[in-house]
C-alpha cells in the first residue's frame, strides 16, 4: 500500500511532469487562461492518461515491441474521442473553448512518456494510480497558472468578477500581456524555479 | 564633503562583518562608492584599479540622456499649449512638462532601485549600477499619460525577470528599460499606443477640438491617403522640424538633434559602441530606401525620415548600444547593429499592425546577439587554424 501512495503522489511533486519532466507545456500554455477550462482539461487528461496505462498495461505481454506505439495510439485515440463526446454532451461551452486542444490530449507527452515508461512494464492497478496520479499533478500546475491568469488577465476566478468594480473606476487596467501565451511560459518558468528552490533534490550540480 | 567622509567612516564598521547592521551591509557600499570613488585596494597580483569603474560609466549614459529629456519636457509643454490654444513662452512649457515627467521619473528610480537593493540585500551581493539607467531611460520611452502604477509595475516586473532571474547587471539578455516597454505595450496596450496617449491631456477629453489630432507622424504616415507631415492642429511641418522634434511622441524620443548630442557624449567618452550606432544607421537606411525603391508597404515617405520618426535614433543610440545585451565581438556588433536597423525599418513598413518596430527589433537582436558572437568567434578559430594549418605545410615540405 506504501507504494501505490508514493505512486500517486510522487507526480504531484518530485516527478511532476510539468514542472520537472517539462512534458505537456504546449497545451499547458493554450488552456489556461480561464480556470474553469483548465480544470476540465486537467480532469480529461487524467482521465485519458489513467485509463489508457491500466488498458496498455493490460496488454502489455500481447503486444509486439515492434508496432506498441501504434497500438498505444489507437488506445489513446479511442479514449480522447470517449472524452471529446462526453465534453460535447455535457460541457458544450467549455468543450468550444478548448476546441482544438481536447483532440490534441493525443499528442500530449505526459501520455506517451506515461506508458512508455510505467504501464508496458508495470500490472495494471498501479499503472492505473500512476495514471491518476500524473494527470493530477498537471492539472494541478494548470490550475495554479489559470488561477493567476484569470484573476489578473480578466479580474474574475471560475467567470465571477473577483476584482470590484471600483478599482476599474479608479484607473486600474486588466492585464493583457498575461493573456498572451508568452507570459504564460514565463509563469511556467517562475513556477519551476519556485518549486526548486523549495525542494533541495531537484536542484542540479 | 569632509564632514561626510568622516560621518561614513564613523558608521562604517557597523556594517563591517561582526558589526550591528552587517545584513545592511550591500546597501551602505551602494551608498558609499555613490557618493565617494572606491578605496578599495588589490593586495596580490598586478592590477589597475580605475576610478572608471561601473558606476562612473552609469552616470555618463544617464549625462548623455539629459538633452533628450530636458527637450522631452519642453515638447511636452509645448504639444499641451497647441491643445489648449495658448502661447506660452519656453520657460512655462519646459515648466509644465517637469510637473508632468518628475513624478515618471521618481517612480521609476523608486521601484527599480527598491528592487535592486532588495535583491543585493537577499544575495549579499553589491547593488549593481545598471538601474541608474534603467531608470532614466524608462521616463523617457514611455507616452506622457501612462499611469504611474503602470510604470512601476513593469518597472518590477523586468528589472526581477528580465535582470535579477538572469544574477544581474551584466548577466541579462535583454535590455530592462526596453522590457518594460513591451511589457506596459503588450499589457496595457490602450495606454501605451493610439492617438490618444501622446499629448498630455487628450486622454482625459470627451470629444477633441475640431480639427485635432494626436496622431504621431509616424502614424500619420501609415494612413490611406497621406499627403504630408502635419502637426496636431493641421499645420504642415518639414523635416527640419521633424529632426528637431517638435512632434508628439514618447516623451524623451522626439527630437533626433538631442539624441544626437546624446550620442556624441557617448562616443566620445567611449561608453557605447559608435560601430552599432552606424552600422544600424547604414541598415534603417538602406532598408528604408530599398523598400521606398520597390514601393511596397504601407508606409510612403521619403526613406530618410524614418530616421527621424519615432524611436529609431533613441533605440539605435541609447538601446542597441547597451554593452550588456549588444554583441561583444567587434565585428559582431556590425552585424548586429546593422540587422537592429534593417528590422525596425522591415516591421515598420511591412507590417501595418505595428507601425513603430524598433522595440521589437532591439529585442529581437538581443536575443541573438549571443549567437552572432558565438559565430564570429567560431570564424575567427576557423581561419587561424587555416593559417596554422598552411604554414605548417610548408614547414612540412622543406
Amino acid at each position: 500500500m506504501a507504494t501505490s501512495k508514493k505512486i500517486l503522489t510522487e507526480p504531484l511533486n518530485l516527478s511532476n511532469p510539468i514542472t520537472v519532466q517539462v512534458l505537456g507545456i504546449c497545451s499547458s500554455l493554450a488552456v489556461t487562461v480561464k480556470l474553469e477550462p483548465a480544470v476540465v482539461m486537467g480532469i480529461s487528461v487524467t482521465l485519458v492518461t489513467a485509463f489508457s496505462n491500466f488498458i496498455i498495461s493490460l496488454l502489455r505481454n500481447t503486444i509486439p515491441s515492434r508496432i506498441r506505439i501504434i497500438v498505444q495510439l489507437v488506445v489513446i485515440a479511442a479514449l480522447v474521442i470517449i472524452v471529446d463526446q462526453i465534453l460535447k454532451a455535457f460541457v458544450y461551452d467549455v468543450s468550444k473553448q478548448l476546441s482544438v486542444f481536447v483532440g490534441l490530449i493525443i499528442t500530449n507527452c505526459i501520455i506517451m512518456g506515461r506508458l512508455e515508461a510505467f504501464a508496458l512494464g508495470n500490472k495494471p492497478v498501479p499503472a492505473f494510480i500512476d495514471g491518476i496520479g500524473n494527470g493530477a499533478g498537471y492539472g494541478m500546475i494548470l490550475i495554479i497558472v489559470s488561477l493567476i491568469r484569470e484573476f489578473f488577465g480578466s479580474g474574475k476566478i471560475w467567470g465571477f468578477q473577483i476584482i470590484p468594480d471600483a478599482f476599474y473606476n479608479m484607473g486600474y487596467v486588466n492585464n493583457g500581456l498575461i493573456i498572451l501565451p508568452p507570459m504564460a511560459l514565463m509563469m511556467l518558468g517562475i513556477i519551476i524555479w519556485v518549486h526548486r528552490s523549495r525542494v533541495k533534490k531537484l536542484i542540479e550540480k | 564633503m569632509k564632514a561626510l567622509r568622516n560621518f561614513m567612516d564613523k558608521i562604517k564598521p557597523t556594517f563591517e562583518k561582526g558589526g550591528k547592521l552587517y545584513f545592511l551591509h550591500s546597501s551602505f557600499d551602494a551608498f558609499e562608492t555613490f557618493l565617494f570613488v572606491s578605496d578599495k585596494v588589490t593586495k596580490r597580483g598586478t592590477h589597475i584599479r580605475d576610478s572608471h569603474d561601473m558606476k562612473r560609466n552609469m552616470i555618463i549614459v544617464v549625462l548623455a540622456l539629459m538633452p533628450a529629456l530636458f527637450f522631452g519636457m519642453w515638447n511636452v509643454g509645448y504639444q499641451h499649449s497647441l491643445l489648449v490654444g495658448e502661447t506660452n513662452t519656453l520657460l512655462q512649457n519646459f515648466f509644465f512638462g517637469l510637473a508632468k515627467v518628475f513624478p515618471i521619473i521618481v517612480v521609476s528610480y523608486v521601484s527599480g532601485l527598491g528592487v535592486e537593493f532588495i535583491s543585493a540585500q537577499i544575495r549579499k551581493h553589491e547593488v549593481n549600477e545598471g538601474v541608474l539607467v534603467t531608470g532614466m531611460l524608462i521616463p523617457l520611452i514611455v507616452p506622457v499619460d501612462v499611469p504611474l502604477w503602470m510604470v512601476s509595475v513593469a518597472t518590477i516586473f523586468s528589472i526581477i525577470i528580465g535582470k535579477e532571474v538572469f544574477g544581474g547587471t551584466g548577466m541579462n539578455i535583454v535590455n530592462p528599460a526596453l522590457l518594460t516597454r513591451a511589457f506596459l505595450f503588450f499589457a496595457y496596450p490602450s495606454k501605451m499606443s493610439g492617438d490618444k496617449v501622446w499629448i498630455n491631456g487628450v486622454s482625459e477629453l470627451e470629444k477633441l477640438p475640431d480639427g485635432f489630432s494626436g496622431a504621431t507622424p509616424l502614424s500619420q504616415a501609415i494612413t490611406e491617403n497621406f499627403t504630408g507631415f502635419t502637426n496636431s492642429i493641421g499645420d504642415a511641418i518639414s523635416t527640419r522640424e521633424l529632426f528637431l522634434g517638435c512632434i508628439p511622441g514618447s516623451i524623451g524620443e522626439t527630437s533626433t538633434l538631442a539624441i544626437l548630442i546624446g550620442a556624441f557624449i557617448l562616443i566620445l567618452t567611449g561608453v557605447a559602441s559608435w560601430k552599432i550606432m552606424f552600422s544600424a544607421l547604414i541598415g534603417g537606411l538602406s532598408m528604408a530606401g530599398l523598400l521606398q525603391y520597390l514601393g511596397v508597404g504601407t508606409m510612403h515617405i521619403e526613406f530618410y525620415n524614418h530616421l527621424f520618426l519615432g524611436g529609431f535614433a533613441f533605440g539605435m543610440v541609447f538601446m542597441a548600444t547597451d554593452p550588456v545585451t549588444a554583441a561583444q565581438t567587434e565585428t559582431g556588433k556590425w552585424i548586429y547593429g546593422f540587422l537592429a536597423g534593417t528590422i525596425a525599418i522591415i516591421v515598420r513598413v511591412l507590417n501595418p499592425a505595428y507601425p513603430e518596430g524598433v522595440m521589437l527589433a532591439i529585442l529581437l537582436m538581443n536575443v541573438f546577439a549571443p549567437l552572432i558572437d558565438y559565430y564570429v568567434a567560431e570564424a575567427n578559430i576557423k581561419r587561424r587554424l587555416k593559417r596554422a594549418k598552411s604554414c605548417c605545410k610548408i614547414i612540412f615540405y622543406k
